[in-house]
């Protein structure tokens, strides 16, 4: 089964001024227990979005005009740490962000975001800051992150590269089902186990 | 052939297939599953996929169990009858896939990394992944054992391999023994501290030295399970002597000659000694505190003589307002003292110090005393729970005023509701602090089982090796 294939996301981004961005903040580990679906928007940032009688925080970010419609979040520094869950991933694509930018990923929710089509996009700290400011600027930011050419383009027209690991690059563009690819593989992996079962490691 | 590291042999001999693209097709050897895998097989199911190799699959129900005594007899109803409907997924899943599994009435039950080395089911030079972050615990034995998200664990499920580039090479050393009072955790914790909760991301690290080699594999478990919150992929030592005499006769490990066997192919799994790594940290163990977490991430920790970050000393803009958040959620004041700082709860549990040995550490200092403030103990397995009970362990809690729980992930996490309610603060020795962990609102001071316990006795942050002297 093929996926939707990713090829270049433009819209508005939102400036998310935070470090160390733990998945349990993403979305909070009581939410888990939910099947996936479209809901999940709603725990996106949960503690931080809405207070413990459940409204909006008007000074969080994505709770203002004009960001509740950003698709990009352009973050700081280490984004997406601690725990694999990949609720992380679903918060955020069902709220609408297709892409986030930050210097630094975790390592597991980078892998999470590439195999569900979220652009992880790792940029200098010096350029993240930048475009933060100008999604934090007095006029809406827009972002075009082409991931056939790596490049991303700032609303001053300025062009940043970035680069996504080659095979979830080509993953993300042909909109190949991984697990399709590799079960075309299933000669090799059997005779893997063969000979394993011979000689074990 | 060219040195290389004991990650690099065992990596290479579970390449199946290597991609132009600096991707290597990895055979995984063991996978754990527990309820939260439901994601996966949700997703296996809507594509109509099976699951290619469930001899080699193994799950543990620990996230959503309930703690609370008589829990097989009814007595301990979940807050959310959807934590209970998740269990009842889990065993349906396990059973329809015909995957061997320790399900809530399993004897084996606990937390899927106490079980998975417990029962011999993790072994030197395997590859082991769980849709769990703290899979790096596995990596104690001498193994690659790293976390995954939902579509990795359906993609192992499907096909028992896993695409995955290379990490860097990082070797910590631990040079000296720890002295009285401190141990793995605090070795785990120093080590954060000095290389940063994301210092390891991108690496694998090896870790080496007197004070490594001088733990016990339930110390090297603790150590290897906090290479995550350094942003390590996995964290591994190398299998000697103590790891051997520790698998020897546990259930998944082999016996006989195939036992002979496995030994000799076990003790070639070292790294070259001119093997060259990335990078080399190196920690003076002998001169370690006892260690605790200040602030909102595993890096913001201090020795117990030490203070709370000021954001003002700190010449990084974005570690001051790190700080700055992290005491105003922790409800310090700026350059606060450790020491004396009031608790009013205190954890025992989780796959970080929940081994027998950690129940021993806690209870050493417990045993004929009485905690001031509420306390919950959870042994990591129900085996773990029945032989501290045979040699006595819950009486010392009981009689400490602790709760003793039975197994499972409990209030590291709280997906069970067992939750530190908003405000309060916890002494925990679980491998998280940030923002909610433990709880909506809950502060979370990260530390060793002899110092929980000794906070517990005290009813506020104190030395433990005023009690061990």
């Amino acid at each position: 089964m093929s996926r939707q294939p990713v090829t270049c996301i433009e819209g508005l981004a939102a400036p998310f001024d935070a470090s160390n961005v733990d998945t349990d903040q993403i979305i909070p580990a009581r939410f888990l227990r939910r099947p996936r679906d479209a809901q999940y928007g709603s725990y996106l940032f949960h503690d931080l979005r809405f207070d413990e009688a459940g409204r909006e925080r008007p000074d969080f970010i994505l709770n203002q005009a004009p960001f509740r419609q950003a698709s990009i979040l352009v973050a700081a520094r280490a984004f997406g740490v601690g725990s694999s869950r990949e609720g992380a991933v679903y918060a955020l694509q069902a709220h609408g962000i297709r892409a986030v930018i930050a210097e630094t990923f975790g390592d597991i929710f980078f892998s999470n975001a590439l195999k569900n089509g979220l652009l992880p996009v790792r940029l200098s700290l010096p350029v993240v800051n930048a475009l933060r400011h100008a999604a934090a600027g007095p006029s809406p930011a827009r972002l075009v992150i082409d991931l056939e050419r790596q490049e991303l383009v700032a609303p001053d027209g300025a062009r940043h590269a970035f680069t996504v690991p080659a095979f979830a690059r080509e993953c993300l563009l042909a909109g190949q089902d991984e697990i399709g690819l590799t079960l075309s593989l299933l000669p090799q992996i059997e005779a893997f186990e063969a000979r394993r079962s011979n000689s074990p490691a | 052939m060219s040195a290389s590291t004991l990650f690099e042999k065992i990596w290479t001999s579970h390449v199946v297939q290597s991609r132009p693209e600096g991707i290597d097709l990895l055979y995984i050897d063991r996978h754990y599953c527990h309820e939260g895998s439901f994601h996966a097989f949700n997703a296996l199911a809507a594509e109509g996929r099976r699951v290619r190799r469930p001899d080699l699959t193994f799950g543990v129900a620990d996230h959503y169990a309930q703690t609370r005594p008589g829990r097989l007899a009814g007595r301990a109803a979940p807050p959310d009858p959807e934590m209970g409907r998740l269990i009842e997924v889990f065993d349906r899943n396990m059973a329809a896939h015909g995957i061997a599994a320790a399900g809530l009435t399993d004897p084996r039950q606990g937390i899927v990394h106490v079980v998975g080395p417990e029962q011999g089911l993790t072994l030197p030079g395997m590859t082991v992944v769980c849709g769990d972050s703290h899979t790096s615990t596995h990596g104690a034995l001498g193994a690659i054992a790293f976390g995954v998200g939902a579509s990795e664990v359906a993609h192992v499920l499907a096909t028992q391999c896993l695409w995955q580039s290379r990490p860097a090479q990082m070797r910590v050393w631990f040079d000296g023994l720890p002295g009285a009072g401190t141990g793995a955790k605090d070795m785990a914790l120093a080590m954060i501290a000095t290389i940063g909760a994301n210092g390891a991301q991108g690496h694998a690290i090896e870790y080496a030295g007197e004070a490594v080699q001088a733990l016990s594999v339930e110390g090297r478990l603790t150590l290897c399970n906090m290479s995550i919150e350094a942003g390590a992929r996995c964290g591994l030592v190398a299998p000697d002597d103590t790891t051997f005499a520790w698998l020897a006769g546990r259930p998944g490990a082999p016996s006989g000659a195939a036992w002979e066997a496995a030994l000799a192919r076990w003790r070639g799994l070292r790294s070259d000694a001119a093997a060259p790594f990335d990078r080399e940290v190196r920690l003076d163990t002998a001169a370690l505190e006892p260690m605790l977490t200040w602030g909102t991430s595993p890096e913001q920790a201090a020795p117990v003589s030490g203070t709370a970050a000021d954001p003002a000393a700190l010449a990084d803009a974005g570690r001051r307002h790190a700080a700055a958040q992290a005491l105003d959620y922790m409800g310090l004041a700026p350059g606060a003292r450790l020491e004396g700082l009031p608790v009013d709860r205190v954890f025992i549990g989780s796959c970080t110090n929940s081994r027998l040995s950690d129940l021993r550490a806690a209870a050493a200092i417990l045993r004929g005393r009485r905690a001031r403030v509420p306390a919950l103990v959870s042994p990591g397995s129900t085996p773990i729970k029945q032989a501290a009970e045979a040699e006595g362990l819950d009486r010392i809690f009981t009689e400490a005023g602790f709760e003793w729980r039975e197994s499972g992930c409990s209030m590291c996490v709280g997906m069970n509701g067992d939750l530190v309610a908003s405000g309060e603060r916890c002494a925990s020795t679980s491998n998280r602090n940030f923002p909610g962990r433990q709880g909506r609102g809950a502060r979370t001071h990260l530390m060793s089982p002899a110092m929980a316990a000794a906070a517990a006795l005290a009813g506020r942050i104190v030395d433990v090796r005023e009690y061990v002297a």
